[in-house]
């Protein structure tokens, strides 16, 4: 019985939490945007636009939900349920921190420790693509159709890098269960390199990471791969006839989808919650030291506020010793175990995010040809190659 | 509790290979056989093989069906339009054949498994990857690699055939 009130309880947080963060996600991506192209970005709605996602989803929830003439109506409805159920699905697998107690019961930052997790992970992403096509093929409508064919296309061919290029840290970690993936990178080479598989010792998986990153571009649909949704050949692609939530179901399933694979990443090549330099070295200060700074200067900026901005005067004071208490919460004792490898997990995920948005803000898009061709003259063989070296030096050396 | 999801997901299996045969549009017929695959994929799991449910989704949900799907797309082909037939003969020879089939597997395990031998859920402990793959390369060596360039024979082959100059 326990055991089903824990796991109640985390996976309302864990989706509590992720599709929060969906609908920031959005906000952190136009702001990142902006300031890339020397604009403020969203900052009408509430302190630097900071509830412009929640006016977005009223908006959603308010707008008519237009089903078009001809379109084969339950294919069209089933399309975005699926491809958001599909996008929440994987998270399950995915370890936040180690275990710890609480209040005398033990159990693990995470939802659940399958030891098939990354296996499931590639099977729900590789179900992904039915989701995208059917909802362009069932719109009825050419451009939709199109978007609908292309990621098709593109998912199948990007499937095979991305899956290659995760076996070579396998090969390593000798585990496909993601805690004991994590658990396996613990420690620290020579005293301060981390042990993560993208330092380890015999190959590191450098190569490995950048053709996963690129391959998860292409199957999250993200700029420079995002040919299914083209908005300059296609109009908006895929999920052009959708509105109102079903639009809505598509936009969070494409970001529950970078927040998973930037997870899987983490977990698989960045260490997960290790640190990244050992504990003896300072780093449990960290993330009270950053949170802490964050407070003092809003306290400051609170002191010399503008005289045309008089509620400044007020609300950073307030938020700056929301941050000054969030940073004492790093020093409670039974907190501690659970919140510094959380804060180093979430600020490799937010890394990975950033560089999401930062390669969209930089990168042109491709063109089809020059996609595929990439995909299978250059990523496919350079994955094999990297699986090849990698096998053949753990074979050598694993005596 | 897994009699009930054995159940539930035999079930929709079923349906889904009914439907699969019943509809007359491909992409609903392409879809039924995604869920038949991914039932069983379910009943896999249920039985301990958790590698082969996962890899039951991968290769033929998430490959193969992908690329069915795509193929029917591409030629944009409808549903069928039959008219409904008034032939009554296939039914009548169907019918009687489809019930003695039954009956012939129903009467196979009646008397040729032991009762003792069953399969229980949650016996079976050799489906997780590290056992699967300690037997196919060991065991199951030569009729893996056998199995591969037989693949590599067929891919060849389809180039060939598919091609008119190589």
């Amino acid at each position: 019985m326990n055991f089903y009130i824990i796991s109640l309880v985390k996976a309302g947080i864990t989706a509590g939490v992720l599709l929060t963060f969906c609908a920031y996600l959005v906000w952190i991506e136009r702001k990142v945007l902006a300031h890339i192209q020397l604009r403020p970005g969203p900052y009408r709605v509430g302190p630097h636009g900071l509830l412009q996602p929640l006016s977005d989803l009223i908006k959603l929830m308010t707008k008519e939900g237009v089903i078009p003439a001809n379109v084969h109506t339950f294919f069209y409805l089933f399309a975005p349920f699926l491809a958001v159920a599909l996008a929440l699905i994987s998270i399950v697998v995915i370890p936040f921190g180690p275990e710890f107690s609480i209040l005398g019961v033990t159990t693990g930052l995470g939802l659940t420790d399958l030891n098939i997790g990354i296996l499931l992970v590639l099977a729900v992403s590789s179900l992904g693509v039915y989701a995208i096509a059917l909802g362009g093929w069932a719109s009825n409508s050419k451009y939709s159709l199109m978007g609908g064919l292309r990621s098709a296309a593109q998912m199948i061919s990007y499937e095979l890098p991305m899956a290659l290029a995760i076996v070579s840290p396998l090969l390593l970690l000798n585990t496909l269960n993601f805690r004991e993936m994590v658990v396996g990178q613990e420690g620290f080479a020579l005293g301060f390199i981390p042990r993560w598989t993208i330092f380890a010792a015999p190959v590191p998986q450098v190569f490995s990471f950048i053709i996963f990153m690129i391959a998860v571009f292409a199957e999250t649909n993200r700029v420079p791969f995002d040919l299914p949704e083209a908005e300059t050949e296609l109009v908006a692609g895929f999920h052009t006839e959708y509105s109102s939530l079903m639009f809505a179901a598509f936009f969070t399933a494409e970001y529950a989808n970078i927040i998973t694979v930037c997870c899987v990443a983490t977990a698989l090549f960045l260490g997960g919650w290790q640190p990244l330099w050992p504990a003896a070295y300072g780093s449990n200060f960290v993330p009270p030291l950053i949170i802490g700074l964050a407070g003092l200067m809003l306290l400051y900026h609170g002191s010399q506020a503008l005289k045309s901005r008089r509620w400044d005067r007020f609300s950073f004071p307030a938020i700056g010793v929301i941050f000054l208490g969030l940073a004492g919460l790093f020093f409670v004792p039974v907190l501690q175990p659970v919140l510094i490898p959380f804060f180093w997990f979430a600020s490799k995920l937010l890394v990975l995010i950033f560089v999401f948005i930062w390669v969209r803000g930089t990168l042109p898009r491709f063109r089809y040809d020059q996609l595929m061709k990439f995909a299978w003259t250059f990523l496919f063989p350079a994955a094999l190659i990297n699986l090849l070296i990698t096998g053949l030096v753990v074979a050598l050396t694993s005596q | 509790m897994d009699a009930i999801l054995f159940l539930t997901f035999a079930a929709i299996a079923v349906a889904c290979a009914i439907n699969l045969v019943l509809q007359t549009h491909p992409i609903s017929s392409a879809l039924s056989l995604v869920g038949v695959m991914t039932s069983l994929a379910v009943l896999y799991l249920l039985l301990g093989g958790s590698f082969i449910a996962a890899v039951q989704v991968i290769v033929y949900a998430g490959a193969i069906m992908v690329l069915f799907i795509f193929v029917i797309m591409l030629l944009n082909t409808q549903g069928e339009r039959t008219q409904p037939k008034k032939n009554v003969l296939p039914i009548a020879i169907a019918l009687p054949l489809l019930f003695s089939l039954i009956g012939v597997l129903a009467a196979i395990v009646a008397t040729q498994v032991p009762a003792g031998e069953i399969v229980k859920f949650g016996t079976f402990s050799g489906g997780d990857p590290l056992t699967f793959g300690r037997a196919m390369f060991t065991r199951y060596l030569l009729p893996f690699e056998v199995t591969s360039v037989l693949i590599l024979i067929a891919i060849v082959g389809a180039v060939v055939l598919a091609k008119k100059e190589i």
